[in-house]
């Protein structure tokens, strides 16, 4: 009986081993990595927070606090004290509540500017990397310009063009700057793609080329993009701070965001380093976080790094 | 007529600044339906680039291509790429040489099989599973309803080229062209297929074209065989006649090359000398002339015509005579 029992469960098994896609069995490795599962819980944490911020800050992020809650100091600027565990920023502001909702801009500027570069990159990528010829010849040469340009240097002189800084121009700045990364690293891969015996095969069945393009070529040349796209996040949410700390990003700052809390205090670094220092911890953490997810993702999306 | 001749087929590789290559030059074979045709020779002798130019796969960059390919009284070498687009999968099948890398990765076998269903047969999706069912238990995969939701990576390497032989014969094609598609196997496996393809070819009554550097697997399988060399045939005849009887020094070298069990032990085997690499072209000597023992000055010198004799087409000044004690350790 107990026999029995076992062999069922051991043919259910097989049952399920059955479809194991690259994606699935990547994901049964990225369970068991200690350096994946890190980046998994700061980033975890970095979007809850992000997500609840605007119920979770104790103070309202964009109204001082009223002068006789502020407990007498030599200066203007607040200490930590009960009910404001940092203390307030330049405005009499609660900087933990700043800091809060400041996650969540940074979030929106990271993940935004990714997907607008990534969709971009994607575009370009498939176009010269399915067509080739003249079109991969034009598409490539935009992409040397644009990759010849120190990243952050573009994203100043993109960000400086509009009138009127948002955080949309933000957004688009670190976006622009991320699209040739995306548009090269696909056409590179959907180049070995078209060489690739199984998409001679593909042809030799007289399967149409939008379907040999979209079917066979584009899902197997994705894995380096997807990984490319976790790093990103780490720079577009650092690029993004540095527009905002040169004062390039969204001058309402109602709404706070970590690079421009850092630009903010620049002046009264010397007297008050924690304004500085909580913004960047923050920043360094989440970009922390994004690194760790995407190194760990490309390892295990690497086929030569099966074990 | 046969189902597809093969008249004076020549691709030329041409680069910028560089001589022009003759990849394949002036090959011609007729295969009626459910026939085997073999095309034989080492690797660089032009076979897989004859079976690439039949199917309109070869880069149009940089190749000239002539001659004609009459598949069904239409060239196929005069088809518009869209016309060849239609025809490939539905009237011509092929199978390549290495099964995991000629099946999609990221695709399950079932969506593989059902795609050429959609594409040539206008099947909507759920009634191509069924019929990818039945392909796979046709090509003896046990268990279909299971492997048609597994991807390659899961499947072994004999399953696998199982799966891409139900493929290429989904919509049943009148020719099925294999290139060396049992080169990936292991020896008991390659069996297996072989047999599996000769069954199909003859209840099917497809017409196989059977590329291969493989002389046993031309034996157990092909009616017709073309030895190949530098491009051109240099000797054509029936299976049995072949192998009792080569006259082409190279044709007899590949034969004396394999080893065989009833030699007496100790017996060196004898290598064909040099490599394909050391070829002259064929405009004004014989090909083979730098590796060839029978080498006379005239093979040098001059291009051996094409002689048909007796149902053999052969192509040398000094063939290999029936009777001398080279050609008969071979027949022993």
């Amino acid at each position: 009986m107990a026999l029995g029992v076992s062999k069922k469960e051991k043919i259910d098994g097989l049952a399920e081993s059955a479809g194991v896609s690259l994606a699935a069995s990547a994901w049964k490795r990225l369970r068991r990595s200690p350096v994946f599962l890190t980046g998994a819980v700061i980033i975890g944490i970095f979007i809850v927070l992000s997500l609840l911020s605007p119920w979770l800050a104790p103070q309202d992020p964009s109204v001082p606090m009223l002068i006789d809650q502020v407990v007498k100091a030599r200066n203007e600027i607040p200490p930590p004290q009960p009910g404001h565990l940092l203390g307030g920023d330049l405005q009499g502001r609660d900087f933990f509540s700043r800091l809060l909702v400041g996650s969540q801009q940074t979030l929106i500027v990271g993940v935004g500017a990714t997907i607008i570069g990534l969709t971009g990159g994607l575009i370009l990528g498939t176009l010269a990397g399915a067509l080739g010829g003249w079109v991969d010849s034009i598409v490539m040469r935009v992409v040397d310009v644009m990759l010849s340009l120190p990243s952050l240097l573009l994203a100043f002189s993109i960000a400086a063009m509009f009138a009127r800084p948002s955080q949309f121009t933000v957004i688009l700045a670190v976006a622009i700057v991320q699209i040739p990364v995306f548009a090269r690293l696909l056409r590179g891969s959907m180049l070995a793609q078209r060489h690739s015996d199984h998409v001679l095969a593909a042809t030799a069945l007289g399967v149409k080329k939008g379907a040999i393009v979209f079917r066979h070529m584009l899902p197997n040349s994705l894995s380096p993009v997807i990984v490319q796209s976790t790093l990103v996040l780490a720079t577009a949410i650092i690029e993004a701070a540095a527009l905002s700390f040169l004062g390039l990003g969204n001058p309402d700052d109602r709404l706070p965001e970590w690079g421009q809390m850092l630009g903010d205090v620049q002046n009264v670094f010397d007297t008050h380093p924690h304004l500085a220092a909580w913004p960047a911890i923050c920043i360094i953490i989440v970009a922390l976080g994004f690194t760790l997810m995407g190194e760990t993702l490309r390892e295990a999306l690497d086929p030569k790094n099966r074990r | 007529m046969a189902l597809l001749e093969v008249r004076d087929l020549t691709v030329v590789f041409q680069r910028k600044g560089e001589e022009p290559f003759h990849a394949v030059d002036g090959v011609s074979f007729d295969v009626e339906p459910g026939q085997t045709v073999g095309l034989v020779g080492e690797s660089g002798c032009g076979k897989s680039v004859t079976s690439l130019a039949i199917m309109g796969l070869l880069p149009k960059r940089a190749t000239k291509i002539s001659g004609t390919v009459t598949y069904d009284g239409t060239d196929l070498l005069k088809l518009s790429d869209r016309e060849m687009r239609d025809r490939r999968g539905r009237d011509l099948g092929m199978v390549f040489q290495d099964p995991l890398s000629s099946l999609n990765p990221v695709v399950p076998i079932g969506l593989q099989v059902t795609e050429v269903l959609e594409r040539h047969r206008g099947m909507p999706r759920k009634e191509a599973m069924i019929e990818a069912k039945e392909l796979l238990d046709k090509v003896g995969i046990p268990d279909p309803d299971r492997r048609l939701k597994e991807y390659p990576h899961q499947l072994s390497g004999g399953m696998r080229q199982r799966a891409l032989i139900a493929i290429a014969l989904a919509c049943r094609p009148k020719l099925l062209i294999a290139d060396e598609p049992t080169t990936a196997l292991d020896v008991t496996i390659q069996a297996q297929i072989l047999s599996l393809m000769k069954e199909l070819v003859q209840d099917l009554g497809t017409a196989l074209v059977m590329i291969t550097h493989d002389l046993g697997v031309v034996a157990g399988l092909c009616d017709e065989v073309n030895v190949l060399y530098g491009g051109k045939v240099v000797e054509k005849a029936m299976r049995h006649k072949l192998f009792a009887e080569p006259r082409h020094p190279y044709t007899h070298g590949l034969l004396a090359s394999i080893p065989r069990l009833d030699a007496p032990r100790g017996e060196k085997l004898t290598p064909i000398r040099g490599s394909v690499a050391d070829n002259i072209p064929w405009t004004s000597a014989c090909a083979f002339a730098p590796r060839c023992p029978n080498a006379l000055d005239v093979c040098r010198a001059e291009t051996p015509a094409e002689v048909n004799k007796l149902g053999r087409l052969l192509r040398c000044h000094n063939p290999v005579v029936p009777g001398t004690p080279a050609a008969e350790e071979v027949q022993a």
